[in-house]
């Protein structure tokens, strides 16, 4: 009789597979990535890499010595304790994080923008102190320039209407908003010393919102080619909420990780992170085997570094508050030995 | 990586598949991977041909430190106990960095900017 594993589900639970078992949900996972996003399935020497990965009591998983890779934030610390510096500086410290990222609390460009003065003083003060590559971290977040929160007309209220047109422009007119406040932004940040930014959660109102982030990518390079800019993105799918958009001649809506990530090296990104989703129902040994099937062309096609995104519900790491490591572990190192990733 | 709970996401990936930050060489790959683009192997040469080691030797502690301490490179703090008070840290540390790489660091650029002698 095959013994049973411990492993986890997508939303962290503790579940019990034998190695058959393990290996039907590994291959059930690359299929669900087939069917949906149409790329290519994992080589059978992948699928045997995830079976003896998962089929394991081992507490912990890891890369082979010499096979590390960079480790990026979107935001680094709690903020609980003590100060936005001391977050960067335990992380630098005590996490050996190879970069790290400041971030205001409400992390969207809009509201930073109120406050940029006061975002500079920080960064100036933990430039100094900072060894490691020191950037600052926001969301576009498109929705908050929308009614009640914005000026512009809310497309969420209007496109259960049936008002098509009015919503389009008013997501077109909100992508313009959003390019002047990160632009803005950026641009202050590199006055009080940054080294990148990074545009996380991209994408995470849809089509407009990533173009957003395209467009101001697109600026700040132009303005500081030195600097480095991350795109980090909200799911794996780009929404079509407008649906007509389009950046460098390509339709937006629908894009899987492979196309995102030619659209922000285009515009100007030394960073890619794609997201691919968590799938609760589903085995952690399931949602990886999706992930590194969907993020594969991505990172075989890469112009420039791809840093998987591996935290809550991505990556394959587990839907829950608190992502158990045997789970983490296991993702971390799938994705790093199956994808042969710039970084995560 | 995502935001949140620092046990299951941040040390959990740290320890799995970091390069271990200024503890070795990480943030000097990481440096060139923001700065340049480069890809993670082409980041690893490049580091590892500047320092004169090997592309193994990045992600390891014990060769690390002797070569970010004489090359004046920043490290941890640990109470004095790994960088003493006449080596560099941050800001100093930063400007050994940009000129090992080749490669402009913003704060040092604006360091030098602002602290230059005014007419």
């Amino acid at each position: 009789m095959d013994t049973a594993f411990p492993t986890r589900m997508g939303d962290g639970s503790l579940t019990r597979l034998t190695r058959t078992e393990i290996e039907a949900e590994i291959r059930d996972g690359v299929a669900a990535a087939v069917k949906r996003a149409k790329v290519e399935p994992l080589g059978e020497d992948a699928i045997g890499h995830l079976i003896d990965i998962f089929s394991s009591r081992s507490r912990f998983s890891a890369v082979d010595i010499g096979d590390e890779v960079v480790l990026s934030y979107d935001g680094c610390g709690s903020q609980d304790m003590g100060t936005r510096i001391n977050d960067l500086q335990y992380y630098e410290q005590y996490l050996c994080a190879d970069s790290v990222e400041m971030y205001h609390h409400d992390y969207s460009f809009k509201p930073v923008k109120t406050v940029i003065d006061f975002e500079q003083t920080v960064m100036r003060q933990a430039q100094f102190l900072i060894t490691a590559p020191c950037g600052y971290g926001a969301m576009p977040d498109l929705g908050r320039y929308t009614v009640p929160d914005g000026p512009i007309a809310n497309w969420s209220q209007l496109l259960p209407m049936g008002r098509i047109d009015e919503a389009r422009a008013a997501q077109e007119e909100a992508v313009e908003m959003a390019v002047e406040d990160i632009v803005f932004v950026a641009a202050g940040m590199v006055e009080a010393g940054i080294d990148f930014i990074d545009l996380d959660t991209s994408g995470a109102a849809g089509d407009a919102d990533f173009l957003a982030a395209l467009k101001a990518v697109e600026r700040i390079r132009a303005r500081f080619p030195d600097l480095g800019i991350q795109i980090g993105m909200a799911s794996e799918f780009v929404l079509g909420m407008h649906g007509e958009l389009e950046y460098d001649g390509v339709r937006l809506a629908g894009l899987w990780p492979r196309e995102q990530m030619k659209l922000a090296a285009k515009a100007g990104v030394t960073i890619f992170g794609p997201a691919i989703n968590v799938n609760t129902g589903k085995s952690v040994a399931w949602n990886v085997a999706r992930t590194l099937t969907i993020a594969k062309p991505c990172c075989d096609e890469a112009t420039v570094p791809v840093h998987l995104n591996g935290g809550m519900g991505v990556g394959g790491v587990p839907m829950h508050i608190l992502p158990p490591g045997d789970a983490t572990s296991r993702a971390s190192r799938a994705a790093v030995d199956i994808l042969q990733l710039d970084g995560l | 990586m995502g935001a949140g709970d620092v046990y299951g996401q941040a040390i959990s990936h740290g320890v799995a598949s970091g390069m271990g930050g200024i503890r070795a060489a990480g943030d000097l790959v990481a440096r060139m991977q923001i700065t340049r683009g480069m890809r993670l192997p082409q980041a690893k040469q490049y580091v590892a041909d500047k320092l004169g080691v090997s592309v193994m030797d990045l992600s390891d502690p014990v060769v690390m430190l002797d070569v970010r301490k004489e090359r004046g490179l920043g490290a941890a703090l640990e109470s004095g106990e790994i960088t003493g008070i006449d080596e560099p840290i941050g800001l100093e540390a930063k400007f050994h960095i940009a000129e090992l790489l080749g490669v402009p660091i913003n704060s040092v650029e604006r360091f030098r900017r602002i602290t230059a002698p005014r007419a």
